[in-house]
């Protein structure tokens, strides 16, 4: 139990710290990576919780595909980052103020909550017994079942996010000369060659 | 010493200040912003798997695999426009997006 008490504040102070590393870092690239650290800590946490399905979701997904996705185009675009931090300072009052209120507000709430008494009676789908099924298996059993329409949904969008980013980046530049077979494979004898005859001393007019 | 559910909303209500705070500091940088977004929405899952967890219903996991697939795609899009603007206009800064006088 101290172990895991241990390493919940482990991974805690982690993710936050990395967190405010992620808002303040100087080169963008640094607040990829920081961004990177903070998603696998966060699945430490969410191992820690006994979601181990979502904890490999969020470093395959967020780690190997958003924040590489990230650090590309922050590479990509040749932009001088120090330019846009200048006037920086002018944000801080009025974010540190809308921060602590959202803060205060928040931790409040976590204070002063309790659980509605029928909550636990309405459960929809109970967590089996630790060592019955996997966490995977149970997250399964719901989702492609009584959840499915969720799932495909979530294929969906996935999908339509797919082809509305290659749309907006896509360019088609008219200068590139590009191989076009169709043209190459209908190229006959009469199109490409032609025999002249010429006389001797004549030359071609 | 105990952990319990309060510890793990207390780490997403901080997180999801950070990203809060993460907008308004770097008013200029696109791409701070959708990082800071990113935060926020993994301070959303952290506390739908909390909830899930600690009540026992596994539909709270179900739920934020809806909400990181649609992170992804907004991590997609967000980024696409962000490419296709700074080819045209040269420059991501926030303030420089007046071109429709909104």
């Amino acid at each position: 139990m101290i172990i895991s008490a241990l390493f919940f504040y482990l991974f805690a102070g982690v993710c936050i710290a990395s967190a405010i590393m992620v808002v303040a870092a100087r080169n963008p690239v640094h607040s990829v990576l920081f961004l990177i650290l903070a998603f696998v800590n966060a699945a430490g946490l969410f191992v820690l919780m006994g979601a181990e399905f979502l904890a490999m979701i969020l470093i395959v997904v967020y780690v190997g595909a958003v924040a590489v996705l990230f650090l590309f185009v922050v590479m990509m675009l040749d932009v001088d980052f120090a330019e846009l931090r200048h006037g920086l300072l002018n944000y801080l009052p009025i974010g540190s103020v809308v921060g602590a209120v959202l803060l205060a507000e928040l931790l409040f709430v976590i204070g002063a909550w309790t659980i509605q008494p029928g909550i636990p009676k309405s459960i929809t789908a109970p967590i089996a017994a630790a060592g019955d099924v996997s966490n995977t298996q149970a997250l399964g059993l719901v989702l492609y079942t009584r959840y499915v329409y969720f799932f495909e949904a979530a294929g969906v969008i996935l999908l339509v996010a797919m082809i509305g980013a290659i749309v907006m980046t896509l360019q088609h530049r008219p200068q590139v000369k590009r191989q076009v077979i169709a043209e190459q494979l209908a190229r006959r004898r009469a199109s490409a060659i032609e025999i002249v005859k010429v006389k001797p001393g004549q030359g071609l007019p | 010493m105990t952990i319990g559910l309060g510890h793990y909303l207390s780490v997403a209500a901080i997180l999801f200040t950070l990203g809060i705070f993460g907008i308004f500091l770097n008013r200029k940088n696109v791409i701070i912003i959708l990082m800071s977004i990113e935060l926020i929405l993994l301070a959303v899952n952290i506390n739908l798997v909390a909830f899930s967890v600690f009540l026992g219903d596994i539909v709270g996991q179900v739920y934020a695999l809806i909400v990181l697939t649609v992170a992804a795609a907004e991590a997609a899009i967000g980024l696409a426009i962000l490419v296709a603007y700074f080819r045209n206009r040269g420059s991501i800064a926030v303030e420089d997006v007046n071109l429709m006088k909104g």
